[in-house]
C-alpha cells in the first residue's frame, strides 16, 4: 500500500517513524482511492490537527489526517495533508465509516467536506456556536443547549434515499405511502444503554429507517486532554470505556512510552496483560449480561455479574478504585501486585468460569434464543470493515482480525490463545463471539499467573517517572524532580503518532501530536464504539423493533468511548 | 331461603375479593423470593423477616402515590382502562369452584359463587373481556410506546382465545358439559384429563402463558422493548390495578389448569381440597420458574407460533377427539 503511493505520488514524503504520509492538498482524495484500491479497506479515522500557535511553523493551520489499515491488518498507514483553506473533499463514497468521522471533523474544527451526504453536527449539541477543538476557542466556554433537535429533516432525506418518498422543486416532501409511526428510542429509554437518542420510523413493529443522534456523553475529552499533562490524562481515559478502564489506560501509555521510546520492565508489561484480560473478561460480561436482560432472559444477568462483582473487589484492592482504576502511569504503573493476589484470582477466574457455562448452560440450547438472535441484524464481513467496525463485532462477521496476533505487541506472541471468528455476523455470532473470548481471556490469565517475573513495575527513568517518597521527602533532587514532573508533565518530543491495542470493543488507539512540552497539542482518539454506532442504521433497518433493542447491545455500544 | 342465598354469595364474593386482591399482593412476594433463589441473590429482605411485609410497604406506596392523567390523554377511557382488567378478572371468579362443598353446622357450602351450566364459557369470554384494559389503556394513553402495546395486545389476545377456545373443545365434548363441576367429577371416575388430552392440556398452557403475558410471551408490557406498554403513562393504584388483575388472572388460570386437566379437588375430601391448592400453588411456581428461565420471544415469532404452529395442532386434536368417540 505505501510503496504503491510512493510510486504514484513521487513528491510525497513518507516519515519513518510517525508511519505518516504527507502529501499535497489536491492529490488526496486520489491517495485515499489508490490506498483503497491497494487493499487499504478499513478506514480508521479521520482527524484534522490545528497547527495555531503549534512550537515550530507549519505551512497552513489545519492538516487533514487519514489513518488506514491493510487487509491483512497488519499493517497501517496515516495520510496527512495540509488544508489551505477550512475545506475537503469527502471520502464518503469509498468508505461508509467515513460518514461520521467526517462530521466530527466539521463538528469540533469547521472543516467542511464536499459531497458529504449530511455535514452537520454529531458530537455537539446543534445550538452550539464555533468550533471547541479549534486552538483559538476556549476551553472554559462551554455552551448549554435548551431544546433537542429536529431530526425529522434528516429521516426525511434518509427516506427519500430508501424512495419512499419524494421531494419536489421547492423542497417540500410528500407523505409516504406507509402510515409511518415515528418513535424515539431513547435518549432515556430502557435499552439504549447509556444515552443515545435512536430516531425510528416504524411501520407496526418493522424499523424501516433509522437515524441516530448521540453525543448525549460528550464532555470535551480531547479538548481536556490539550490542557493536562500526559499523566493527568490517565483519569480521563478511565471515562471512555468504563467497562474496562485499565484497557484505556494502556492504550494511552503505551502510544505515549513509544513516543518517548521507553521499553518498560518485563514485570510491568505482564502486569499490565493480566489486567487488561480481566477487564476485557468484565466488559464482556456486563455486555452479555444486558443484552440477555434485554431478551429477557433474567436470569442470566445475575449468573454474569456476580463474578464481576468478585473482579471489582480484586480491583478495588488492586487499585483503590472499582471502575475508575486509573492504574497506569507513563512508564508504568502507580502500584505493585498485592501479596495474595493470586489467590483472588484464582476464585475469580473459577467464579467467571462457572457464571459463563450455566449461562451458556441456559441458552445455548434454547430455540427461543435462537430464533430471537440467529440471522437478525446480520452484518457481512466486507460490509463491516466498510463500515468501520472492529473487535468482536468485525470478528463474528468472520474477519479475523484481533491486533494481539496480527500485530503482537506485550506479551501475546508468546502467549497461547486462539482468535474467535464467527460466520454469519448476526446478533447470535456477537453473542457467542463474546462468550468464547471470555473463556480465551481466561486461557491467557492461566498462563500469566505464577509466571510473572519479579522486578520493577516501571521505567528506571528520572524523567518520566516520579521518584520514591523517601526520595522526595529526603533529598533536595528529589523534591526537585518531584516538582518538575507534577508540574511541567513527562516531556515527550516533538512528533506526530497513532499506537493502538485490541481493547475489548475493538481497536483503540491514540493519535497524538506532542510540540516537545509536557502536554500534547492534540490527542485524538480511535474508538471502536463510534464506529459501531455509525453502522447501526444500515443493520437495523428492515428489522423489527425487538431486534433494534438486541442489535444494539450486541454491538455494545459504550456511550463514554463514543462521544468522548 | 332467598335471603340466606343472597347472603351466603354476598359473602362469597366479598370472600374472593379479599382473598385474591391479598393473594395478588402475596404472589409478588413469592415471585420475588423464588426468582431471587432461582438467580442466586437474596430478594426482599429489609421489611419484616425476610421481607414478608414488603407487599404491605408497596401496597402503601400504590395507594398513596400520586394519581396522574397526563395532558393529552382521553380521560374517561384512560381512567376506566384498569378497571376493566381488575374487574373482570375477578368476574371470572365466578364461575370456578375454588373448593369441594363443605358442611359447616349442617349447612352445606359450595365455594363456588354460581355454578351455571356454561360455566367455562363465561369464563373464558369474561376473561377476554378483561383484555379491553390494555388495550383501551394503551390506545387512550398518547403515549406511542402505549400504543405498541395496544397494538401487541390486541392482536396476541385475539389469537390466544382461539387457541385457548380450541385446545377445550376436545375435553368438552369427551364431558360433554360446560360446568366446571361437572368437568371435575367427570375425572373422579377416570383417569385424570391429562391423561386423555395431553395435546389439549399443553395447547392450554401455552396459551395461558400468552393470555397472562407472562415470559417467554411478556409481549405487551416488555420493558425492555416498549417500557411499560400500556402501563407507561399509569401511576399509583391505577397502575396497581393493572397489576392485580394481571396477578389474579395468573391464579384463576392456574385454577383452570388444575380443574380441568389434573383431577381438581377429585371426590371433594379434604385430602382433594388440599390437592387442588397444591395444584394450583404448583401451576403458580410453573409461572416464575418460566421467567427465570426463558428470554422472552418476538411478536412475529408468538404470531406465527399460534397460526402455524398451534392452531392446526388443536384442529387435529379435535377431530381425532371426535373419531375417537363415534368409533
Amino acid at each position: 500500500m505505501l510503496k504503491a503511493l510512493q510510486n504514484r505520488f513521487k513528491h510525497s514524503i513518507y516519515l519513518e517513524k510517525s508511519n505518516i504520509l504527507s502529501l499535497k492538498e489536491e492529490e488526496i482524495f486520489e491517495a485515499v482511492k489508490l490506498a483503497f484500491d491497494e487493499g487499504g479497506t478499513l478506514l480508521l479515522d479521520i482527524t484534522i490537527i490545528d497547527y495555531l500557535d503549534f512550537i515550530s511553523p507549519q505551512k497552513e493551520r489545519f492538516a487533514l489526517i487519514y489513518n488506514i489499515r491493510h487487509k491483512t491488518f497488519k499493517q497501517n498507514l496515516l495520510l496527512k495533508c495540509f488544508l489551505s483553506e477550512a475545506k475537503a473533499q469527502s471520502v464518503s463514497s469509498i468508505y461508509k465509516a467515513a460518514n461520521w468521522l467526517e462530521r466530527e471533523c466539521y463538528d469540533q474544527y469547521g472543516i467542511v467536506f464536499e459531497h458529504h451526504p449530511n455535514l452537520k453536527r454529531i458530537l455537539n449539541h446543534w445550538q452550539f456556536e464555533g468550533f471547541p477543538l479549534r486552538k483559538d476557542y476556549a476551553i472554559t466556554k462551554g455552551q448549554l443547549c435548551t431544546q433537542s433537535v429536529n431530526l425529522m429533516p434528516e429521516m426525511n432525506e434518509r427516506l427519500l434515499e430508501k424512495g419512499l418518498i419524494t421531494k419536489d422543486k421547492e423542497g417540500n416532501y410528500s407523505k409516504c405511502e406507509k402510515d409511518l409511526m415515528f418513535i424515539n428510542i431513547g435518549p432515556s429509554h430502557p435499552a439504549t444503554h447509556g444515552t443515545i437518542r435512536n430516531f425510528c420510523a416504524m411501520d407496526g413493529e418493522t424499523v424501516i429507517a433509522n437515524v441516530s443522534e448521540i453525543g448525549y456523553l460528550h464532555r470535551g475529552f480531547e479538548k481536556s486532554c490539550e490542557n493536562h499533562t500526559y499523566n493527568q490524562i490517565i483519569p480521563y481515559t478511565d471515562r471512555l470505556d468504563y467497562c474496562s478502564a485499565t484497557t484505556n489506560n494502556v492504550a494511552f501509555a503505551k502510544t505515549v512510552e513509544e513516543m518517548l521510546g521507553l521499553t518498560l520492565p518485563p514485570r510491568a508489561v505482564a502486569i499490565r496483560v493480566l489486567v487488561m484480560e480481566l477487564s476485557r473478561i468484565i466488559n464482556h460480561l456486563v455486555c452479555l449480561a444486558a443484552q440477555l436482560v434485554d431478551m429477557g432472559a433474567l436470569t442470566n444477568y445475575w449468573y454474569l455479574y456476580n463474578p464481576r462483582e468478585t473482579a471489582y473487589d480484586f480491583f478495588s484492592k488492586l487499585t483503590g478504585a472499582r471502575l475508575t482504576n486509573s492504574y497506569m502511569r507513563i512508564g508504568g504503573m502507580s502500584y505493585d501486585l498485592y501479596e495474595g493476589y493470586e489467590d483472588d484470582l484464582k476464585i475469580i477466574m473459577k467464579e467467571i468460569e462457572e457464571g459463563v457455562s450455566i449461562s451458556l448452560g441456559m441458552i445455548e440450547h434454547n430455540r427461543i434464543f435462537h430464533d430471537r438472535t440467529q440471522n437478525v441484524c446480520p452484518v457481512s464481513a466486507s460490509e463491516a470493515i466498510n463500515l468501520g467496525l472492529s473487535g468482536p463485532n468485525l470478528r463474528a462477521a468472520g474477519v479475523q482480525y484481533d491486533l494481539r496476533s496480527a500485530k503482537p505487541y506485550y506479551l501475546y506472541n508468546d502467549l497461547d490463545f486462539d482468535v474467535i471468528v464467527g460466520s454469519v455476523g448476526d446478533i447470535y455470532d456477537r453473542i457467542m463471539v463474546r462468550f468464547e473470548e471470555i473463556n480465551q481471556s481466561l486461557r491467557i490469565m492461566k498462563q500469566l499467573l505464577g509466571n510473572i517475573p519479579d522486578g520493577d513495575i516501571c521505567v528506571n527513568d528520572a524523567s518520566v517517572v516520579l521518584p520514591s517518597k523517601e526520595n522526595v521527602y529526603g533529598s533536595i533532587e528529589g523534591t526537585m524532580n518531584h516538582f518538575k514532573l507534577i508540574y511541567e508533565g513527562v516531556k515527550v518530543p516533538e512528533q506526530e503518532y497513532y499506537s493502538c491495542i485490541e481493547a475489548t470493543n475493538g481497536e483503540l488507539g491514540f493519535f497524538i501530536v506532542a510540540d516537545g512540552s509536557g502536554r500534547p497539542h492534540k490527542v485524538k482518539v480511535r474508538a471502536p464504539s463510534f464506529g459501531a454506532m455509525s453502522a447501526y442504521t444500515q443493520m437495523v433497518e428492515g428489522s423489527m423493533l425487538a431486534d433494534a433493542v438486541l442489535n444494539l447491545g450486541s454491538i455494545n455500544i459504550i456511550a463514554g468511548e463514543m462521544d468522548r | 331461603m332467598e335471603t340466606a342465598y343472597l347472603i351466603e354469595t354476598v359473602i362469597k364474593i366479598v370472600t374472593i375479593l379479599l382473598v385474591f386482591s391479598a393473594l395478588a399482593g402475596i404472589g409478588t412476594y413469592f415471585e420475588r423470593k423464588v426468582l431471587a433463589f432461582m438467580q442466586r441473590r437474596l430478594g426482599p429482605m429489609n421489611v419484616g423477616p425476610y421481607g414478608i411485609a414488603q407487599v404491605a410497604a408497596d401496597g402503601i406506596k400504590l395507594f398513596t402515590k400520586e394519581d396522574i392523567v397526563p395532558t393529552n390523554v382521553v380521560g374517561p377511557i384512560f381512567k376506566i382502562a384498569p378497571v376493566i382488567t381488575a374487574a373482570t378478572a375477578f368476574m371470572a371468579a365466578a364461575a370456578i369452584p375454588f373448593l369441594p362443598s363443605f358442611e359447616i353446622g349442617g349447612y352445606v357450602v359450595n365455594p363456588i359463587v354460581s355454578d351455571i351450566n356454561v360455566g367455562i364459557l363465561y369464563v373464558l369470554a369474561v376473561m377476554a373481556v378483561g383484555f379491553y384494559g390494555p388495550l383501551l389503556g394503551g390506545m387512550a394513553s398518547a403515549n406511542k410506546y402505549a400504543l405498541l402495546s395496544a397494538a401487541r395486545g390486541a392482536a396476541v389476545f385475539i389469537s390466544y382465545e382461539v387457541i385457548t377456545g380450541l385446545s377445550l373443545l376436545a375435553p368438552l365434548m369427551m364431558v360433554g358439559s360446560f360446568s366446571l363441576i361437572d368437568l371435575n367429577n367427570f375425572q373422579i371416575e377416570g383417569y385424570w384429563m391429562v391423561v386423555y388430552q395431553p395435546v389439549a392440556m399443553v395447547l392450554f398452557l401455552i396459551a395461558g402463558f400468552a393470555e397472562t403475558g407472562r415470559t417467554p410471551f411478556h409481549l405487551v408490557a416488555n420493558d425492555h422493548e416498549i417500557i411499560d406498554g400500556f402501563g407507561t403513562e399509569y401511576s399509583g393504584m391505577r397502575w396497581g390495578l393493572f397489576f392485580i388483575g394481571e396477578y389474579a388472572n395468573m391464579f384463576f388460570y392456574a385454577f383452570l389448569i388444575s380443574i380441568l386437566f389434573f383431577g381438581g379437588f377429585g371426590d371433594g375430601s379434604v385430602l382433594g381440597a388440599f390437592a387442588l391448592l397444591g395444584k394450583v400453588s404448583f401451576f403458580f411456581f410453573f409461572f416464575l420458574w418460566t421467567r427465570a428461565a426463558w428470554p422472552d420471544v418476538r411478536p412475529d415469532q408468538l404470531m406465527w407460533l399460534c397460526w402455524k404452529v398451534l392452531m392446526p395442532l388443536a384442529v387435529i386434536n379435535i377431530v381425532i377427539t371426535g373419531f375417537v368417540m363415534m368409533f
